[in-house]
């Protein structure tokens, strides 16, 4: 078995978000990139299913130079070899046309994403993939067992689960309950430096937009404080001043 | 100058057991006013088992026309065949723009209509488009830290709308039911949907307008009763902190933040949540936030509208008290 497994590199959870030219620009000065969370949760499963020789996990980055400390964290944690695109990730649409290309030429049983990036939170790559490739795809899983043919997956729906079977290729974008992150242990970090990482230059496709600002939100008026001696005031307060319930 | 040609808009209504929801008719008030807008019509499309009755609803949040797909192949949710659908239906409408809710589903349908339209994509839409010397939408980015004006240049764009972003309009129109029936690829429907389970007395996270959340100061999964009976008294939905979902206490699906999900209800209500950044980004958009924390200190107070410092096993009683009296 042959999993594909595609990995965004987006500013760390706890970045302050700041613009630059004049809101123009995500300002990167001082911030730590990490592998998006969700793509963790996705190489962790992937890593399970292949766990005791049952296959192999290759990462996908859509990235230049700067993005390689992120793959070689996805070696560490357990990725067996690592493939960069070298181009600067333009958006949702250009990200997956790059990994469908690889995917036709290189065979995989299926392709695992996360659920969103946290930057852009486009939720569309997975998406994508599957109809640039025509195969299923499955968005925000929570669940994915494989039986070596077909896989048995659980996807959030509102206020519930729907349990998908889907037999042949097929690619899904995972969250939270999909695996345990994994943490790379020392062993991992050592092999990850030698683990082969291929380089491959990206194809064109057109473009359909792109952001051209970006905006923070607007600040809140200062809190009004109730004290807790009369903590039921809140509620008179969410009626004839908030009117929100 | 090329020969002027009619274009409309179309709407992908999504129904669950035969009924839309409240984002539903947000998405089709929303593609009214872009239809408005371009002078055009607007046109629903609905695929699965919907009665004529509900179908009709359309038409008061403006759709003139809706395309109905009852196949029985297609009354289960596949984002492939239903991509499919949508596309032929926006080919057939001539709808250079197609507008859908911001679903779970939504979120796996937008991008494959999106590439078989070679359509520029905004998913998280929050505004009404700018038509001003182009197309742009603002959208939600870094897990609501942000918004992302996004330009659109392609010929063909497709919008899924954030539920709560925009409001439902009425605008009475008389919707015709027209039934299509879409060539449906063998290949499309290959992923095949085996069961589903939903919770019909809860009201889901994202959908919700009012939620009450609670965090590690309630010290165990044992002391979400008195969140349960507020939220229930309200009408709201349950939602958790990080930490929370973690330790077990409460399911994933309730974990609102950076890395579970973002919403944007009406009214937001922390309990012992001291507002990690992370957790901020999911909630931030939320219209009236509401902080009950013991700690004065908590980052959750800058971000408040209305807070109150103190125990929330005092607090939170008295809150219940008074509105169930409000209630009456």
């Amino acid at each position: 078995m042959k999993i594909l497994v595609c990995i965004s590199n987006v500013p760390d959870t706890t970045t302050k978000i700041t613009f630059t030219n004049d809101n123009t620009q995500f300002n990167t000065a001082g911030v730590q990139f990490i592998v998006n969370p969700y793509d963790e949760i996705a190489l962790s499963r992937a890593i399970e299913l292949c766990e005791g020789g049952k296959g192999t996990v290759t990462v996908i980055n859509v990235g230049e130079s700067a993005t390689e400390p992120t793959i070689r964290k996805a070696l560490a944690i357990g990725a067996d070899d690592a493939v960069r695109i070298d181009a600067a990730p333009r958006d949702a649409y250009f990200t997956a046309f790059q990994i469908a290309e690889y995917a036709k030429a290189n065979d995989f049983d299926m392709i695992l994403c996360g659920r969103e990036s946290i930057d852009y939170n486009g939720s569309q790559v997975a998406a994508m993939i599957g109809e640039f490739l025509d195969i299923p795809s499955i968005s925000i899983i929570k669940k994915l067992d494989y039986d070596g043919s077909t896989a048995t997956i659980e996807r959030e729906i509102e206020g519930g689960k729907e349990v998908v079977a889907v037999s042949g290729k097929f690619v899904a974008s995972c969250a939270e309950g999909t695996a345990e992150a994994k943490i790379p242990n020392m062993r991992g970090i050592m092999s990850a430096r030698t683990k082969p990482l291929t380089v491959v230059p990206a194809s064109q496709i057109e473009e359909l937009g792109k952001v051209s600002k970006f905006e923070t939100p607007a600040p809140r008026g200062a809190v009004k404080l109730i004290p807790a001696e009369s903590a039921e005031e809140l509620i008179s307060l969410l009626h004839t001043e908030a009117k929100v319930i | 100058m090329g020969l002027e040609v009619n274009m409309s808009v179309l709407v992908y209504v999504e129904q669950a057991d035969g009924k839309f929801k409240k984002s539903v008719f947000e998405a089709v008030s929303y593609a009214k006013a872009i239809a408005d807008n371009q002078n055009t019509n607007l046109t629903a499309i609905s695929i699965g088992n919907v009665a004529e009755s509900e179908l009709k609803e359309l038409g008061k949040y403006g759709a003139s026309k809706v395309l109905n797909v009852a196949a029985d192949q297609l009354k289960n949710f596949v984002n492939q065949a239903y991509a499919s659908v949508v596309a032929e239906a926006a080919q057939k409408e001539n709808a250079n723009i197609v507008v859908l809710s911001n679903s779970f589903s939504g979120k796996g349908l937008a991008p494959r209509i999106a590439v078989k339209l070679k359509a520029g994509l905004v998913d998280g839409a929050v505004e009404l488009p700018n038509f001003d010397g182009g197309f742009s939408v603002k959208k939600t980015a870094f897990s609501g830290k942000a918004f992302a004006i996004t330009s659109l240049t392609s010929a063909n764009k497709v919008i899924a709308l954030n539920p709560n972003a925009f409001g439902v309009k009425e605008n009475a129109a008389d919707a015709t039911i027209e039934s299509f029936s879409p060539a449906i690829k063998p290949t499309d429907l290959t992923a095949i949907v085996k069961e589903i389970v939903r919770a019909t007395n809860k009201i889901s996270l994202p959908d919700a307008e009012l939620v009450v959340s609670a965090g590690r100061g309630l010290k165990g999964p044992e002391n979400w009763g008195m969140v349960e009976e507020l939220a229930e008294l309200l009408g709201a939905a349950t939602a958790c902190s990080k930490p929370v979902s973690d330790a077990d206490w409460r399911p994933h699906s309730e974990h609102v933040g950076q890395t579970g999900i973002a919403i944007s209800p009406n009214l937001y209500i922390a309990i012992g949540i001291s507002g990690a950044i992370q957790h901020l980004a999911g909630v931030s958009s939320s219209k009236v936030i509401v902080v009950i924390n013991k700690d004065p200190e908590a980052p959750f107070f800058k971000v408040a509208d209305y807070g109150i410092v103190g125990d929330a096993f005092e607090v939170v009683p008295k809150i219940i008290a008074a509105l169930k009296a409000h209630k009456g």
